[in-house]
C-alpha cells in the first residue's frame, strides 16, 4: 500500500466538515429541529381550544419574562382540542398549580407567545402535569366577524334611534 | 469592410460557444477513465475545496451578518422584526449561498486552474502527456471538473451555515431578537426539500460552469503569457456572467 499523500488528511477534513454543515442546516434551520429538547428543562401540558398562530419554539412568559419555550404542538384526536407541550427551564419550578395558561399577541400584529398568569396554591406543577385553566388565542377575524355581523342589522334598522355602538355618527345632525 | 468584421466577430463568439460544448462533451467522455486518477481528482477537492474555505466562511460569516443588519432594518418599518430568521435562512439557502460562493470560487480557484492548464499547455506538458499514451482530458481536464462539482456544494453549506451563525450573531446577539423568535420562526417556515436541497443542485450547476470554463479556457488558450492572462480573466468574466444566468433561470423553474 501507498503512503497516503499529505493533501488527503485535507481533502477528507473538508469533506467532513462540508457534510457536518449540511447536516447542521438540515437539522437545526428547518422543521425537523422542533422534535429536539434540550437538557435542563421540565415539561408542562396545556390544552387550548385555538392556539391561532402559535408555532413551536416561541416564548413562555411569566409577567412578561422569558421562563421557557413550546417544544411541541399537537392536536387531540378524541378531544379535538390542540395539545401544547411547554418546556420551561429547571430554575422556575414553583410555578403553583392553579396557574393558568393563555395565548397572547406580542404587539398589534407580532408572533404570539404563551403568558403564564401564577395562581395562588401552595404545591407546585411538577414535569407532566397539565395545566388545567387555559385561555385560547384571540382571533382578531373572529372578533371582526362578530362585531360585523352584531352591529351591521342594528344600525341598518335603527335610523332613527341612536345606535349606542356608533355615538360620533348618529350625534351628527 | 466593418459588417464582414463584426460578423466575424459574432461567428467567432458563436464558434467558442460551440467548442466550450464540445469540450464539455468530451470531458463527460473522458470521466469514466479519469476515476482510475482518483488521487488527482482527490488533490484537487483538496484545491478547489479546503484551500477555499478560509475566504468562503469569512465571506459567509459577514455575508449573513450584514443581511441580518439590512433586514432588521427595512423589517423593523413593518414591525415584522420577528421575522428576521426566516428571511435571512431563505435568502441564504435560495440565492445568496450558491451565488456567492460560486462567484469567490471562480475567483480563487477557477484562476488559479486557468492559469495552470495554460501555462500546461504553453510549456508542451499537455502535448507530451500525449506522447505518453496518458489522455490529457482523463488526467487534467475531467479531474478539475469533477472536483469542482464534488467542491462546489459543500462549500456553499459551509457559507450558509456560517451566514446563519453570523444572522444570529447581530440579530440575537447584537440587536436583541428573541432567540426562541429567531429559531422558531425559521425552522417552521424553512423546507430541507423545497429551499436547502434546491440551493444544493443550484450549487452543483454552478460547480459545473465554474469549473467547466476554467479547465476550457486553460486548455483553449494561446500558448503565450499574454494568452494565458487573457484567459485568465475571461474565466472571470464568463463564469459570473454565466453564473448569473443561469441563477435567474434556475429560480425562475424551481419557485
Amino acid at each position: 500500500m501507498n503512503p497516503r499523500p499529505s493533501y488527503a488528511i485535507g481533502t477528507g477534513l473538508f469533506i467532513l466538515l462540508g457534510f457536518a454543515a449540511l447536516a447542521y442546516l438540515a437539522t437545526q434551520t428547518t422543521s425537523v429541529a422542533n422534535g429536539i429538547a434540550s437538557g435542563n428543562t421540565y415539561t408542562l401540558k396545556a390544552r387550548f381550544q385555538n392556539i391561532g398562530q402559535l408555532k413551536a419554539r416561541a416564548p413562555v412568559k411569566i409577567a412578561g419574562v422569558r421562563i421557557g419555550d413550546v417544544q411541541s404542538i399537537a392536536l387531540e384526536p378524541q378531544r379535538m382540542d390542540a395539545l401544547v407541550t411547554l418546556s420551561i427551564d429547571k430554575q422556575y419550578n414553583d410555578i403553583p398549580d392553579d396557574s393558568s395558561a393563555a395565548i397572547f399577541t406580542s404587539g398589534l400584529l407580532g408572533d404570539q407567545y404563551v403568558g403564564i398568569e401564577p395562581g395562588g396554591s401552595p404545591t407546585f406543577l411538577k414535569n407532566g402535569d397539565e395545566m388545567v385553566l387555559t385561555q385560547s388565542a384571540m382571533s382578531i377575524e373572529n372578533l371582526i366577524g362578530k362585531f360585523l355581523v352584531n352591529g351591521g342589522p342594528k344600525s341598518s334598522s335603527s335610523d332613527s334611534a341612536p345606535a349606542s355602538s356608533a355615538p360620533p355618527a348618529s350625534g351628527h345632525p | 469592410m466593418n459588417a464582414n468584421l463584426r460578423r466575424n466577430w459574432l461567428l467567432q463568439g458563436i464558434a467558442s460557444v460551440g467548442d466550450c460544448g464540445l469540450f464539455f462533451v468530451a470531458v463527460l467522455g473522458a470521466l469514466p477513465k479519469s476515476l482510475r486518477h482518483w488521487r488527482e481528482t482527490c488533490r484537487q477537492v483538496w484545491f478547489v475545496g479546503a484551500m477555499s474555505l478560509v475566504i468562503v466562511m469569512t465571506c459567509g460569516l459577514f455575508v449573513g451578518m450584514v443581511l441580518a443588519l439590512q433586514l432588521y432594518y427595512t423589517l423593523s418599518i413593518f414591525g415584522g422584526t420577528a421575522a428576521l430568521g426566516t428571511v435571512v435562512a431563505l435568502s441564504l439557502f435560495r440565492e445568496l449561498g450558491p451565488v456567492v460562493t460560486a462567484l469567490l470560487v471562480a475567483g480563487r480557484a477557477g484562476t488559479a486552474v486557468t492559469a495552470e492548464i495554460g501555462l500546461m499547455r504553453a510549456t508542451d506538458q499537455i502535448d507530451a502527456m500525449g506522447m505518453m499514451a496518458v489522455d490529457p482530458l482523463a488526467y487534467v481536464a475531467s479531474p478539475r471538473f469533477l472536483a469542482g462539482v464534488i467542491a462546489m456544494p459543500l462549500l456553499a453549506c459551509v457559507f450558509n451555515a456560517m451566514g446563519i451563525f453570523g444572522g444570529h450573531l447581530v440579530g440575537v446577539t447584537w440587536l436583541g431578537l428573541d432567540n426562541g423568535t429567531f429559531w422558531g420562526n425559521m425552522t417552521s417556515t424553512v423546507s430541507l426539500h423545497r429551499d436547502i436541497l434546491d440551493g444544493l443542485y443550484k450549487s452543483i450547476v454552478f460547480g459545473g460552469i465554474v469549473s467547466l470554463i476554467a479547465v476550457f479556457q486553460g486548455y483553449t488558450a494561446p500558448p503565450t503569457s499574454e494568452g494565458v492572462a487573457y484567459s485568465t480573466t475571461r474565466t472571470v468574466v464568463f463564469s459570473s456572467i454565466v453564473i448569473l444566468a443561469f441563477d435567474f433561470v434556475m429560480t425562475a423553474f424551481m419557485t
